[in-house]
């Protein structure tokens, strides 16, 4: 008899008597399901992973398929970068929040933008009233993005932006903030969100139709590739589309897809794939369920990195690498009872440690209710230290791996997002499958199943379902102040008063007609910024040339 | 006579965030009612044309960037400027404590915040709905 | 109750609350409504109206969104009836057309309303044909109806409009199959959108050549204008009338109705489109054969009235236990299915 025989010998008795004593002893439900809804069964063992392959499915930390991690030492080497996001009102209040990070030990800045900046408007255009300074910061012109990095010196630290559609500007007033400062561009590193993909199906922020949007993104890692070599040049998220309400599965897949598209395009713009590829970042939600979490980064490497070398031939091996910065899942944490939200983000945030995460963001436990307070985000910080100093979890690369739970979870997901991705191929790529809403349409199903099991009692959410208490109505929550919207407004009309408009209307034109031709924006944009041209002025330039997305809405 | 309630679901701001006003959209219709969503990034003055032209019963506002003292009062103007008092406005997404007895005194009726079960929206509308 | 005159000035006026407010309560099915249509009857007929229907995905609403544009360009304006499905299970309705048309919302000469189907059967709201009547005697110069798409729409749909266009668009495979069928009683303007996307020039060729072997399958066109044609639901009085109607600049020389492109996203094609809906209403106006279609189309609604007013009479406590008892007599073969109907008729009328 062989092992797995006896295993299974033992495995049959095993459930023999579990069967024979749950008349008497029942399990608390009939179906056990992990966060996503996947089904959960009540032992595993090797039978699972019979027919495996550890070497190919698994190999070695920094190894393809980089399953149990893409660096080598990972944590013993150095801890994740903690990264928290903040961007408050004005530039001058969110470069005191940057000062005060660093100090702390924050190793990373990242930078929120409030949405009329994010949507390309200036903080003077209508539709920018009561949102100046909301949810980041207000920069209008190069003349703030100075104010903002205002002492910190670009060549020491590494600042992550969360901008897309107009991504190619706030780079480029980064950098020309960098050469007032006397630091060349090859000196730079960060990161932009630039995933103009995820904003047409989860967050919203789109400005240009998908054609025009994948050129200026393409541009950007042609660019970078040339003169900004250490920047990332896009983080392919996930994180908004969980947070729309996907399953752990779809997360993976679709923001996979949107991988392929990318390079797709790129590749098709005569980029080589090893000279781009490298500069890929992803980033991803960290959910609830703890094991399924980790399954999902680990499965997630593994699938790239079998993208990357088998579909698209790439070479490098850093190519192959799917790096990713982690955020916990603010659309968990509760309005009742927030101090317990610092138990799940707790959780979350070690999944992502679990998982091999590059840099981590923790949510305040405030942020269902506000923006967060100083306060909340020190202890938001203070968990990422507690388990990269206090747990252990740190100590060993990839510690969950040969759990049959866990590689089970990770096989699975695996599966699941192949099976999406070749759904999605067979709709004619990404793009195709989010105009024609498919994407769309599937995860709110998932949000939507989600809220009815809420609603029904069937998912347990502490504190909002079951264990409520009478609440008083939290205190200290921070308020921004509704004076920031006319403060930018005078800074714009100062600006637009004293710069040089023969310069300014000069650059733009330039950049019209480069946007109707076919040459890399991004001189063209730098130069306009380098001359002051706003934020609102660029963006309405190439809104001219390129039209606006319309929405596509599946209900 | 097959009277149904009409709600305008409505995101005024620039926020993208629509999960919540997509899901509050299904849970109104899997409730009988009709559901006009008129998308992202709608001004004041876009969410009560179309409500007038829809004949809407109920604006239904969501919010999560931080705008709603500014934009929901707006709304509320607007409708009594142009002399509609007949329609229940309610808001929901990230709105703090502090700010919903500002938002009542402007006119919103209630406030649903974060956590709310879709039935207690759809129990809220039948009670009080102005005609 | 209703201030019947003055609800009736209201809409006259254009007064969008008066208009809103009428066709909610036309869509409830409110009696005291139809005193208020009775007064705004003699304000009717002046409007031209355009039904765009299609299959689901066609980009329908976009290409409405973008008539709108290119009507109020030209000075005109325009009230849209956006119909969408009502669910059969719980009664209730997404109506999302509308996000398509938003730009409009401000735009004193637009009226834009979402409808529900509410379990009407031709993939039409039942209240349609009213509400456009109502934004008729509000003074909209076009009234552009939108529908669902799918089950009989279309088939309604020409019984109501007094031009239809028909929107396809590349890569759905199946629905040029279904268009088939029916494409000789359907369009009078005929689109392929998204004309960005491959197969949009083999899309235009097909349904050429549909429209060519249709005209030369019906041998002479004309035959088709008989009182038969007309029960089967048609719309082929285009056909009937192309050499007088090709004259007016409607459909080419051949007299085949126009097959165009556009690309909605971006407003590519609308304006030819346009031309062509201006073009036909003209040729029908010239020909008499405006007046020949709605004399068919309101012979078609009093039928439908009649039919209603029955089955109103049907639904009466009486009537539905006199009706389970000639079930009975039927099942226990006491009367056969037609003596039933007899008795039934007999009584009801």
């Amino acid at each position: 008899m062989n092992d797995n025989e006896a295993i299974r010998s033992g495995f049959e008795a095993y459930t023999e008597g579990v069967e024979k004593s749950l008349g008497k002893f029942p399990e608390r439900k009939k179906k056990f399901v992990t966060g996503s809804n996947a089904p959960v069964e009540r032992l595993y063992t090797p039978l699972d992973l019979e027919g495996r392959d550890y070497l190919a499915d698994q190999g070695f930390p920094g190894s393809y398929p980089f399953t149990r991690g893409v660096q080598n030492t990972l944590y013993r080497g150095r801890f994740w970068t903690m990264r928290q996001y903040a961007g408050f009102a004005t530039a001058e209040e969110s470069n005191k929040r940057y000062k005060y990070l660093l100090e702390q030990g924050q190793t990373g800045l990242s930078v929120a933008f409030d949405l009329p900046t994010q949507i390309g408007y200036d903080s003077d255009h209508p539709l920018s009233q009561g949102e100046v300074g909301k949810v980041g910061v207000a920069i209008d012109s190069l003349a703030d993005m100075e104010i903002l990095f205002d002492g910190i010196p670009l060549d020491k630290v590494s600042t992550s932006m969360t901008i897309n559609a107009p991504a190619s500007v706030l780079l480029a007033m980064y950098i020309a903030v960098a050469e007032k400062q006397g630091v060349t561009p090859d000196k730079l590193n960060g990161t932009i969100q630039n995933d103009i993909l995820k904003e047409y199906v989860a967050r919203g922020t789109y400005i240009f139709p998908p054609a025009p949007s994948m050129r200026l993104i393409t541009d950007i890692f042609e660019y970078c590739s040339k003169e900004v070599p250490n920047w990332n040049t896009i983080s392919i998220s996930g994180y908004h589309i969980r947070e729309a309400g996907s399953t752990a599965v779809q997360e993976v897949a679709f923001t996979l897809a949107d991988g392929v598209a990318y390079v797709e395009a790129a590749v098709k713009a005569g980029l080589d794939v090893d000279e781009f590829a490298p500069r890929l970042s992803f980033f991803f939600n960290s959910h609830n369920d703890l094991f399924e979490e980790v399954a999902k980064f680990r499965a997630a490497r593994r699938v790239w990195a079998r993208i990357m070398k088998e579909r698209f031939g790439a070479k490098n091996p850093k190519s192959w690498m799917l790096r990713f910065h982690t955020q916990t899942a603010g659309s968990t944490l509760t309005a009742q009872q927030p101090d317990n939200n610092v138990v799940r983000v707790t959780l979350q945030a070690l999944a992502a440690v679990l998982g091999g995460t590059q840099s981590l963001h923790t949510n305040s436990k405030d942020e269902a209710l506000a923006l967060p307070t100083e306060d909340s985000v020190r202890v938001a910080l203070r968990t990422q230290q507690i388990i990269a100093y206090e747990s252990g979890a740190a100590e060993t690369v990839d510690p969950l791996a040969g759990s049959y739970y866990v590689e089970t979870l990770t096989n699975r997901i695996e599966e699941g997002a192949w099976d999406y991705i070749r759904k999605i191929d067979s709709l004619g790529g990404a793009v195709k499958a989010i105009e024609n809403g498919y994407v769309q349409q599937e995860i709110q199903d998932a949000a939507y199943t989600y809220q009815m099991d809420v609603e029904a009692g069937e998912r347990i959410v502490v504190g909002l379902n079951k264990f409520q208490v009478k609440e008083s109505a939290p205190e200290g929550l921070l308020k921004v102040d509704p004076a920031v919207g006319k403060l930018q407004e005078k800074k714009l009309a100062e600006l637009r008063g004293k710069r040089d408009a023969e310069a300014v209307r000069k650059s733009l034109a330039d950049l019209k007609t480069a946007a109707q031709g076919s040459d890399n924006l991004m001189p063209r944009i730098l130069e306009a910024v380098r001359r002051y041209a706003t934020l609102g002025e660029i963006c309405d330039v190439l809104r001219g040339v390129f039209g606006e997305y319309q929405q596509k809405v599946v209900l | 006579m097959d009277r149904k309630i009409r709600v305008l679901v409505a995101k005024p701001g620039l926020d993208g965030h629509d999960r919540g006003a997509k899901v509050i959209a299904r849970a109104l219709r899997d409730a009988g009612m009709e559901v006009v969503y008129t998308g992202l990034r709608q001004t004041p003055e876009q969410i009560v044309q179309a409500a007038i032209q829809e004949d809407a019963d109920v604006i239904a506002l969501s919010i999560l960037s931080g705008a709603h003292n500014h934009l929901f009062p707006r709304v509320m103007e607007l409708l009594s400027e142009k002399g509609v008092n007949d329609v229940l406005v309610i808001g929901g997404g990230v709105i703090p404590e502090d700010d919903i007895p500002f938002l009542k005194k402007a006119g919103i009726a209630e406030i649903f915040g974060p956590g709310t079960p879709t039935k207690a929206t759809i129990d809220f509308i039948r009670a009080n709905l102005k005609r | 109750m209703t201030d019947v005159p003055e609800a009736a000035r209201r809409i006259r006026s254009g007064d969008p609350r008066a208009l809103a407010r009428a066709i909610s309560r036309i869509d409830d099915g409110d009696p005291a409504v139809i005193e208020v249509l009775k007064a705004l009857h003699a304000d009717t007929g002046r409007a031209h109206v355009v039904g765009v229907t299609g299959p689901p995905g066609s980009g329908k609403s976009t290409l409405v969104d973008k008539f709108v544009r290119e009507y109020r360009e030209r000075g005109l304006t325009v009230g849209v009836l956006a119909v969408d499905p009502s669910s059969p299970f719980t009664g209730g309705a997404i109506l999302g057309d509308r996000i398509r048309m938003q730009s409009h919302a401000l735009d004193e000469g637009v009226y834009i309303r979402s409808l529900a189907t509410r379990g009407h059967l031709g993939g039409l709201s039942g209240a349609v044909m009213e509400a456009a009547r109502v934004l008729d005697a509000a003074g909209f110069d076009r009234v552009l109806i939108e529908t669902v798409g799918v089950g009989q729409s279309e088939v309604d749909i020409v019984r109501l409009a007094d031009t239809v266009v028909l929107v396809s668009v590349p890569g759905l495979g199946d629905d040029i199959q279904v268009l088939k069928a029916g494409i000789m009683e359907i369009g009078d303007v005929f689109v392929v959108n998204k004309a960005d996307r491959d197969g949009a020039d083999r899309v235009v060729r097909e349904i050429r050549s549909m429209l060519e072997t249709a005209l030369v399958n019906g041998a002479s066109p004309r035959a088709l204008s008989g009182t038969g044609a007309a029960d089967r639901g048609g719309h082929h009085i285009a056909f009937a009338a192309r050499e007088a109607v090709s004259s007016h600049g409607y459909g080419d020389a051949h007299g085949l109705p126009p097959v165009l492109k556009t690309t909605a996203e971006t407003g590519e094609g609308v304006g030819p489109v346009v031309d062509s809906v201006e073009a036909h209403r003209a040729a029908l106006a010239e020909t008499g054969l405006l007046r020949e279609r709605r004399l068919r189309n309101v012979g078609y609604e009093l039928r439908g009235a009649l039919g209603n007013r029955l089955l109103a009479r049907l639904g009466t406590p009486d009537a539905v236990s006199r009706l389970d008892r000639l079930a009975e007599d039927v099942v226990e073969k006491r009367r056969d299915v037609y003596e039933a109907v007899d008795v039934l008729f007999e009584e009801l009328c």
